[in-house]
């Protein structure tokens, strides 16, 4: 409905204008960015609480909306659905994973670290285990989880910047950074959370615009959340598959055994739970109810675009391989949007046996096949394939500009707030000024964003995969030691510290073993997997060992200081959050230990 | 915060005669209840992801809902639907235990 009174009200006006894609991707690229930064001049900060937790102001369901967009990254737009598709139904590592870490953080984290009440998460450690030598292991991890994070999004962008506005890959990647850079030194968490915000607003109509013409299109039902269900586009998908030996798409386990798909969800889910900028966006919102129901509007706005994901992955898969396969390869070549990805270099026709025909078979990204597809081209390209006005297509690109760019930022203000609050004032200058530490933090947001830029630059890998290593190491190493804090009362300094040095310790270690081939640039990996599981799954394991160690160690050590109890018996009743929180932001008074 | 006594439903037993702070055995018993309302929402947050979208994948692949087998939906889509009603289930039944204590905010 909403989708046909869309269309309708936009074809006359694309008719009048007679723009193409690249006009209209254009005009909403420029234009979207002009609104992001409008905002953050409007909401330009002036003190650490503004900066750092928005002046713990905003209202839950627009924190839910900052959460999502926060959240759903170049991966969840870009590569998500491409990934789905690639994987049938073992994508639900990516779909149930990225989901199902909101309850685990609704119900175990978020609304007492709201208690809590400071600014970032080396704070609570900090504070939690009584010790400096914590709070710099956990800034240290939070910039380490943060970084491998950020260079996934850059790849988003460069993708998004290059095909659409046909720039340079580098150069898209600097501009991209350079403009979200911007925002966070304006306006910091406040600025961020508003422009987060509107960037949900465009990522989600752009995702579900084009999921519902296609679904329209496909299935005769606008609704794509119901097509899984209602329509046979499963069933036809699969015989499809089944025909040219691709394996049958609605069969688990195909891409990996039964346990690494638990594992691998598994550590997606409590990694999102150990994400530091997504935690620390629980402490822009009024009290600790206010966390949980954010929390509930933050999934919402996420199972918007991931209950269409599967779908659209379903459909675009369908449409690929009914358009390219059989059809001759002149004819495919000169297809404008088969022209225009091959450009990018991320499809690739190659008519093997020289029949002047393509044939498709095993796998989209298979040796023996005559086409291959980056699977980070689904969501973007698919529009195209579909045959899809121009302007929604622009969309799609503004669309998957605002993921990138709305992830980005919230990890740039984390990277800032560990080195600036958390190592330069809180270790080792408690008399820095408050004009001192905005400087500061405003330094260290560029210098990530420098740092940000190189790693998009040399792209260590697929998006997606990038990024779920970095769940690996969150849910490896700041996940336990911030649960344990909460939940166990006996748990001390000596325990959480080596529980998450270790645990963070042999997740990299196996990450960079599994990935030698491409993080050291051997020819081949060091290490295949360990104990049945492999890089993206290994996290549980580090987490698992997190937990033994902290727990093992804390028993055989002093017990936690009275005031430290006291603390943890206060986070576990809201009442209070709304005042009681320690300010040290607005004076110069608090310190700890 | 304020009256939050007033609501001391099924805790009168328990509960203090001093009209706004809770006692230490009334957080106790706060708390207990919270942690059994948590472990309650995760069985069914396992049930209806681990076990119906990856446990029983094989063993139910021949089950259907609509077009589709049931741990298919289960993994991709009825696992997240019923995530976000857990976590709004767990908001509104805290804030009734939050005032039902006296310890809303």
């Amino acid at each position: 409905m909403m989708l046909e009174t869309m269309l309708a009200l936009f074809a006359p006006v694309i008719a009048q204008l007679g723009l193409g894609v690249d006009a209209w991707s254009l005009i909403l690229i420029v234009g979207t960015v002009i609104v992001y930064f409008v905002v953050a001049i409007a909401t330009h900060v002036t003190d650490t609480d503004e900066f750092y937790v928005a002046d713990r102001s905003i209202p839950a369901i627009v924190n839910g909306a900052a959460v999502a967009a926060d959240w759903m990254s170049a991966a969840s737009f870009i590569s998500l659905a491409g990934l789905v598709s690639f994987l049938g139904y073992d994508g639900t590592i990516y779909l149930m994973g990225w989901t199902g870490g909101y309850v685990v953080l609704a119900l175990l984290i978020a609304p007492y670290l709201r208690k809590y009440g400071k600014y970032t998460i080396p704070d609570f450690i900090g504070d939690r285990y009584y010790s400096d030598t914590a709070r710099g292991v956990a800034a240290l991890a939070t910039l380490f989880v943060s970084l491998t994070y950020i260079a996934g999004q850059m790849r988003g962008v460069g993708i998004v910047l290059s095909r659409f506005l046909g720039l340079d890959i580098t150069i898209g990647i600097i501009v991209a950074l350079g403009l979200v850079a911007l925002i966070g030194v304006i306006g910091g968490m406040e600025a961020i959370t508003w422009t987060q915000a509107i960037q949900y607003t465009v990522l989600i109509l752009a995702f579900l615009i084009v999921t519902a013409a296609i679904s329209l299109d496909l299935t005769g039902n606008p609704f794509p959340q119901m097509a899984l269900v209602t329509s046979d586009i499963g069933a036809r998908l699969t015989q499809l598959q089944a025909d040219i030996q691709m394996g049958r798409y609605i069969v688990p386990f195909r891409e990996y055994s039964q346990l690494q798909v638990f594992a691998i969800a598994l550590t997606l889910m409590i990694g999102t739970a150990g994400l530091p900028h997504v935690i620390m966006r629980f402490y822009t919102v009024p009290s600790a109810s206010d966390a949980r129901r954010s929390a509930g509007y933050a999934l919402f706005f996420i199972s918007l675009l991931y209950l269409s994901a599967p779908v659209l992955a379903i459909f675009a898969k369908f449409n690929l391989i009914q358009t390219l396969n059989g059809e001759s390869v002149s004819t495919a070549q000169n297809i404008p949007w088969v022209e225009r990805w091959s450009q990018t270099g991320l499809l690739t026709i190659n008519d093997k046996n020289g029949d002047g025909v393509i044939q498709m078979t095993q796998s989209l990204t298979s040796e023996a096949s005559e086409v291959f597809i980056d699977p980070d081209i689904i969501v973007l390209a698919t529009p195209e394939v579909a045959g899809l006005a121009p302007i929604v297509i622009g969309l799609v690109a503004a669309g998957g500009l605002a993921a990138a760019l709305s992830t980005a930022d919230g990890l740039l203000i984390a990277m800032s707030s560990a080195v600036s609050h958390d190592i330069y004032y809180k270790i080792f200058n408690e008399e820095a000024s408050q004009r001192k530490r905005l400087l500061v933090a405003r330094i260290v947001i560029l210098a990530a964003a420098v740092v940000a830029a190189y790693l998009g630059i040399n792209p260590p890998g697929f998006v997606a995969e990038v990024v779920a290593i970095a769940f690996g190491l969150a849910a490896a190493s700041l996940f336990p030691p911030i649960l344990l804090g909460i939940f166990d009362r006996r748990m001390n300094r000596e325990g959480a510290i080596t529980g998450l040095l270790v645990g963070l310790i042999f997740t990299l270690v196996m990450v960079v073993l599994m990935r030698a081939n491409v993080v050291l640039g051997f020819e081949e990996p060091l290490l295949d997997s360990f104990l049945g599981l492999g890089a993206l799954g290994i996290g549980l394991y580090g987490s698992i060992l997190n937990f033994a160690v902290a727990l093992i160690i804390s028993r055989f050590t002093p017990a936690p200081p009275d005031d430290v109890i006291e603390l943890v018996e206060e986070i576990r009743y809201p009442r209070g959050s709304r005042e009681a929180i320690a300010a040290d932001g607005g004076s110069e008074t608090t310190s700890d230990d | 915060m304020s009256a939050g006594k007033a609501k001391a439903s099924n805790q009168t037993s328990e509960t203090s005669e001093s009209d706004s702070t809770p006692t230490q055995s009334d957080l106790k018993e706060y708390w207990r209840r919270n942690l059994k309302l948590i472990a309650g929402l995760f069985v069914i947050w396992f049930i209806v992801s681990f076990l119906f979208g990856i446990i029983l994948a094989e063993p139910l692949s021949n089950v259907y809902i609509g077009n589709i087998p049931v741990p298919f939906w289960f993994a991709q889509q009825g696992s997240i639907i019923v995530f976000v009603i857990l976590i709004f289930v767990y908001a509104r039944q805290m804030n009734k235990l939050d005032r039902e204590f006296g310890v809303e905010d």
